[in-house]
């Protein structure tokens, strides 16, 4: 070792533009255990080096796609904010998810930005694919379609180096496209407004050596089956407090292994709502890229029992 | 609170209960073999006074070549840097030794280090465990005794 290693001047000017894309490559590669985050979504990027375009946030911190949208897992959302930013960068991701169980099939996609590790806005729509439902029943439309806009805040803390989680507050405005089957099963109402309140943490060598993450959710909801079969209902028209949670181990910074549960509103006379659970694996190759693959029980939907199936989503972030 | 109240009682619960338990079950049954067996010191499993030296030197020479944050280390003394971090490094990891520098609040003081800065330097850490072949439970470990160093370090 000597001085001159630290002393050389080392504005990024002075790279080349090779060497800056190797130490970018070598950055993602490396990028971190800590990740721990995957399933949720992401925490933002990093800009504050215009070089480093993939984010200054630790790999897996930026979750992975939750299917409205939010940085999350698959089903439930986390306290993360999508994309790998810090307090000081905007970054986002994008992404496409597909469900197929005994009877349906729900194709998901959207994109999320954050600020400032601060705020994130998200967008999603999700299609359900009903033609068992639409078939027997002789109606024209194979699908129930929703979009989503979310809004998430984070509150306080910090999902890896704070002793309490990372806390946010989120807020989603679902608007249900195909009213009308949902309203001939007496759903109240085609659009609502969800809000939530999301802890995250992760716990380095939390078991056995490997980094432990917990994620646990409050959500105010009315909605039925997630909102594709509307809002509210004959048996209840308020919200309901439900619990969602996710618990997941990383392997290694590249692979978390987990399960996800998330309880419902039980609205409708028509039909019994069951609660979500799936058990995952996610894959965070950089930071540009995470794939989960779940086996997933969605229960009884629309009166048809045992809805399990598999669940695959891709993930990019920014 | 009706609404909360039929939920609790709703009897989907009994059965979430029993995975809940299952898994902890399974949980305690892992970690409890994994405490049966003897356990080395993280310091061991860094490989003593030895491996950390070259892990010290393998995670100076990734800062020095990572330009998101060098220049935060222009007026760094090198060897006085390297000696104070291998002394860090072995009295977190509980080993035979102490360390002689200043508090990392005085170091960093007024250096404004950001949360950016501190995840490049995260990585670099890790991208020289990974060098050195060091199991993720190892290096998680390692990152674990150092993560509460982040309060004194960034926005000083």
């Amino acid at each position: 070792m000597t001085n001159s290693l630290f002393a050389t001047p080392h504005p990024s000017t002075d790279c080349k533009a090779g060497q800056s894309l190797a130490k970018q490559w070598q950055g993602v590669t490396s990028c971190s255990l800590l990740v721990a985050i995957s399933l949720m979504t992401s925490t933002s990027a990093f800009s504050h080096n215009s070089t480093h375009n993939q984010g200054a946030g630790l790999l897996a911190t930026g979750g992975a796609s939750q299917i409205e949208g939010t940085a999350g897992g698959g089903l439930v959302p986390m306290a993360v904010l999508a994309g790998y930013g810090t307090d000081d960068s905007n970054h986002g991701a994008g992404f496409f998810s597909r469900a197929n169980t005994d009877d349906y099939e729900l194709t998901a996609f959207g994109i999320a930005w954050s600020w400032h590790n601060r705020v994130e806005f998200s967008l999603a729509r999700q299609e359900l694919n009903i033609a068992p439902i639409s078939n027997a029943l002789g109606l024209s439309n194979d699908f129930l379609v929703q979009n989503i806009a979310g809004l998430k805040v984070r509150l306080a803390g910090d999902l890896i180096y704070d002793t309490l989680p990372q806390l946010s507050l989120g807020i989603q405005y679902k608007h249900n496209e195909d009213f009308l089957i949902p309203q001939a099963v007496s759903a109240d109402r085609e659009h609502d407004i969800d809000l939530y309140i999301a802890a995250s943490k992760l716990y380095l060598a939390g078991l056995a050596g490997k980094n432990l993450l917990l994620n646990g959710v409050i959500r105010a909801t009315r909605a039925n089956q997630g909102g594709l079969i509307g809002f509210g209902g004959d048996k209840d028209k308020h919200h309901s407090f439900v619990f969602e949670g996710s618990a997941g181990i990383f392997l290694n910074k590249h692979w978390l292994v987990g399960a996800e549960y998330k309880d419902k509103p039980d609205n409708l006379s028509f039909a019994e709502e069951d609660p979500w659970h799936d058990v995952f694996i996610a894959w965070f190759p950089n930071k540009q890229w995470s794939v989960v693959a779940a086996y997933v029980n969605l229960g009884s939907i629309a009166g048809l029992e045992d809805q399990t199936g598999w669940y695959l989503s891709l993930a990019g972030s920014y | 609170m009706t609404t909360l109240a039929k939920n609790i009682t709703h009897n989907r619960y009994s059965g979430l209960f029993q995975r809940l338990l299952a898994s902890a079950s399974l949980i305690f049954f892992i970690t409890g073999c994994t405490t049966l067996v003897p356990s080395m010191s993280l310091y061991e499993e860094l490989g003593e006074k030895q491996g950390i030296t070259t892990l010290v030197d393998r995670f100076i020479e990734e800062i020095a070549a990572d330009e998101r944050i060098v220049n935060h280390f222009r007026e760094t003394n090198a060897e006085r840097f390297r000696s104070k971090l291998i002394e860090q490094f072995c009295v977190l990891s509980s080993g035979p030794c102490e360390y002689t520098g200043k508090s990392m609040l005085v170091i960093h003081g007024g250096l404004n280090i950001s949360e950016a800065d501190f995840n490049a330097l995260v990585e670099d850490l890790i991208s020289a465990m990974e060098q050195q072949a060091l199991k993720t439970s190892t290096q998680n470990k390692l990152l674990k005794q150092l993560a509460p160093l982040r309060a004194q370090i960034i926005y000083q």
